[in-house]
């Protein structure tokens, strides 16, 4: 049995300009130890995915669908259930460091607080065990820092503090919602290493969203593409990287900067991601897709299963369409590996 | 910590040195004095009450008195009205009826205030909130000299259960109406600063972070949003405070409680220079005291805030 699994879920939120669906039909699963990148661009529904899985919607969003993790059901679970679950079954660390710690609050006391509320343990052990977390996230001299305040860490050190508090129950599940964005490239790569680290040591599994194809490649074992609130194409990293059946993951990985990329332009997919308040009848790629075809605008494609645990939503995949390939494509698509 | 707050003392002498020149000055500047009544008084009266009374000396050499008189004796001087009473005398008769209602006034609006501003945060947009947000704004259009006269007409007049007037320290029936009346308003703006202030926090991200930690909600209010939450209650706290404590003239009035309000009313209006200035060193001084214990209070919230 899969550690969480999704089944159709969706998240609408209801706003001035009338109900915006964020995330459409959406079915995951996630099984023990196992890395699943959700890759998409701003807008997408990934973090609005990651939200609703830990009950953390804005007060005007709606989730519908299940959600199970271990096999119970934690979709709009009534909070005393939520809140034993989160942190100590699934935790998440988010897009920015700079804004999640509480900021009035010394390190130690955002950190044992999770141990006193969750394993009952005294204020005194909370901070031990804190302090040896933040060695094991590799805080020099932790057992001084634990007491300052989140202000006086810099970014990276931030995402490590957020990091060793989201393991402090050991969960078996780590959702880090674009845990890199806001950190500069070399303390990216710091963070991720650390991640995948921690997450061997641990054994847990972890859901890792984020609009960087590159950290998904380095660090994913299956990988799900969204687009407009909706799985556009799964499967494992090495083949949909090596060869992408939906044109729009063949764009996402075309505008990828390459160091051995000739021409100096980049391949971007033109135009921009669809309005979610009124959203397109057809495939909301279909605006941007170079392959669009006739029907592709009046009926929306179903995620089909086209190959070993590989799936894609479209009417034109590119495991057709080949032959077709428009040669603005084509450089950026050759390998496909970043 | 400590260097700043001496920092701080250390230049309210100045502020208050400008703030009593500035008072002498405008004081001095308008027309007519204390001796001037509808009926003139003889020239060689009025001579000699100046001269007792040291108002035939040029003006810096007034002021270089008056401060001397303060620093060295603290001495306010005696009233020019009332020749009998020093100014010293006259605050420290008014400033503990004012300090008791506006204290309890303070605290009033400050617990009903906050409590309900939260409480209808928490409950955004349900009638809860709604309640709440129609208390508040009903509350903020009864200032307190519409309150006054309500109270006494209900309670006084139709339900004979409270005084209509006049000030007891040991009866405390005399003290509910002019802290309510006092209060209403102020309580109602505390309460919309506090609502919105807590909506804002309660969005924010390091709350979002409490949640996924499985913190029970009402521990996530408590703990993580609260104290941000205040900040902004807080820098409106510090002025609210003196012009409770102070500003009361309406309450002393109404009520003839017998507070400073009303010294200081009479005061500006007999030309009592000795006990408006008196009044208004005693404002000035609140004001620069609670500023100050603000910024204190705002560091100890935000450890970003360091002196």
């Amino acid at each position: 049995m899969a550690l969480l699994d999704i089944n159709d879920l969706s998240v609408s939120f209801r706003t001035n300009d009338g109900m915006v669906q964020a995330v459409n039909n959406v079915s995951l699963s996630v099984d023990q130890g196992e890395t699943l990148g959700v890759v998409g661009e701003s807008g997408s529904g990934k973090s609005q995915l990651s939200f609703a899985i830990m009950g953390l919607l804005a007060r005007n969003g709606q989730a519908t669908g299940s959600v199970r993790f271990d096999g119970q059901e934690i979709l709009n679970a009534p909070p005393k259930i939520l809140n034993r679950i989160r942190a100590e079954k699934i935790a998440m660390i988010f897009q920015d460091p700079m804004t999640s710690l509480n900021p009035y609050m010394r390190v130690a006391d955002q950190m044992a607080e999770v141990l006193t509320l969750h394993k009952g343990m005294s204020r005194r052990q909370a901070v031990t065990e804190a302090v040896r977390m933040l060695d094991a996230v590799k805080i020099p001299d932790a057992k001084g820092r634990v007491r300052l305040y989140p202000h006086e860490f810099s970014g990276g050190m931030r995402q490590r503090v957020m990091i060793a508090m989201a393991l402090l129950c050991r969960p078996s599940l780590l959702i880090a919602d674009e845990p890199t964005t806001a950190l500069d490239v070399t303390v990216q790569a710091q963070i991720m290493t650390l991640l995948a680290e921690l997450r061997r040591e641990f054994g847990m599994a972890m859901i890792l969203i984020t609009h960087d194809l590159g950290v998904v490649a380095g660090s994913c074992e299956r990988v799900a593409v969204m687009y407009g609130g909706r799985i556009r194409e799964t499967g494992p990293v090495g083949p949909l990287f090596a060869a992408p059946a939906h044109p729009y993951t063949q764009g996402l990985l075309g505008a990828i900067p390459r160091i051995d990329h000739e021409g100096d332009e980049l391949s971007v997919i033109p135009g921009s991601p669809p309005n979610m308040t009124h959203p397109p009848a057809g495939c909301a790629f279909e605006p941007r897709c170079l392959y669009r075809r006739e029907d592709c605008a009046c009926q929306r494609p179903a995620l089909e299963e086209f190959a070993h645990a590989r799936a894609r939503a479209c009417f034109a995949p590119l495991d057709d369409v080949l032959q077709r390939r428009p040669p603005q494509a084509q450089t950026t698509t050759q390998g496909g590996q970043p | 910590m400590f260097a700043y707050i001496m920092r701080r003392l250390a230049v309210a002498i100045p502020t208050l040195l400008l703030l009593i020149v500035i008072s002498f000055v405008l004081m001095h500047l308008a027309p007519g004095g204390p001796f001037s009544h509808e009926r003139e008084l003889p020239a060689r009266v009025l001579a000699n009450l100046n001269a007792k009374y040291g108002l035939d000396e040029p003006l810096w050499r007034q002021i270089v008195n008056y401060v001397y008189g303060i620093v060295v004796h603290f001495d306010f001087g005696p009233s020019f009205v009332y020749p009998d009473r020093t100014v010293n005398e006259l605050l420290a008769d008014g400033f503990p009826v004012t300090l008791t209602y506006g204290s309890l006034a303070f605290l009033a609006a400050v617990l009903v205030g906050v409590s309900l501003g939260v409480a209808a945060a928490i409950r955004h947009n349900s009638w809860l909130d709604y309640l709440a947000v129609g208390i508040s704004i009903g509350a903020q259009v009864l200032p307190n000299f519409v309150m006054a006269p309500i109270l006494v007409l209900i309670f006084t007049l139709w339900y004979r259960i409270l005084p209509g007037g006049g000030w007891s320290f040991s009866d405390p029936s005399f003290w509910i109406m002019p802290v309510v009346a006092l209060a209403t308003s102020y309580m109602a703006s505390i309460a919309r600063i506090t609502r919105s202030s807590m909506l804002e926090v309660l969005g924010s991200n390091h709350i979002r972070t409490a949640r996924a930690k499985g913190m029970p909600e009402h521990r996530v209010i408590l703990r993580h949003a609260l104290k941000p939450a205040m900040l902004p209650v807080i820098s409106y706290l510090g002025p609210v405070f003196v012009s409770m404590i102070t500003g009361s003239v309406v309450i002393d009035l109404y009520f003839s409680t017998g507070g400073i309000g009303k010294a200081f009313v009479e005061s500006a209006l007999n030309r009592d220079y000795a006990v408006m200035m008196g009044v208004t060193i005693l404002i000035g001084s609140l004001t620069i005291l609670f500023n100050l214990v603000v910024d204190i209070l705002y560091a100890w919230i935000d450890p970003k805030i360091r002196y």
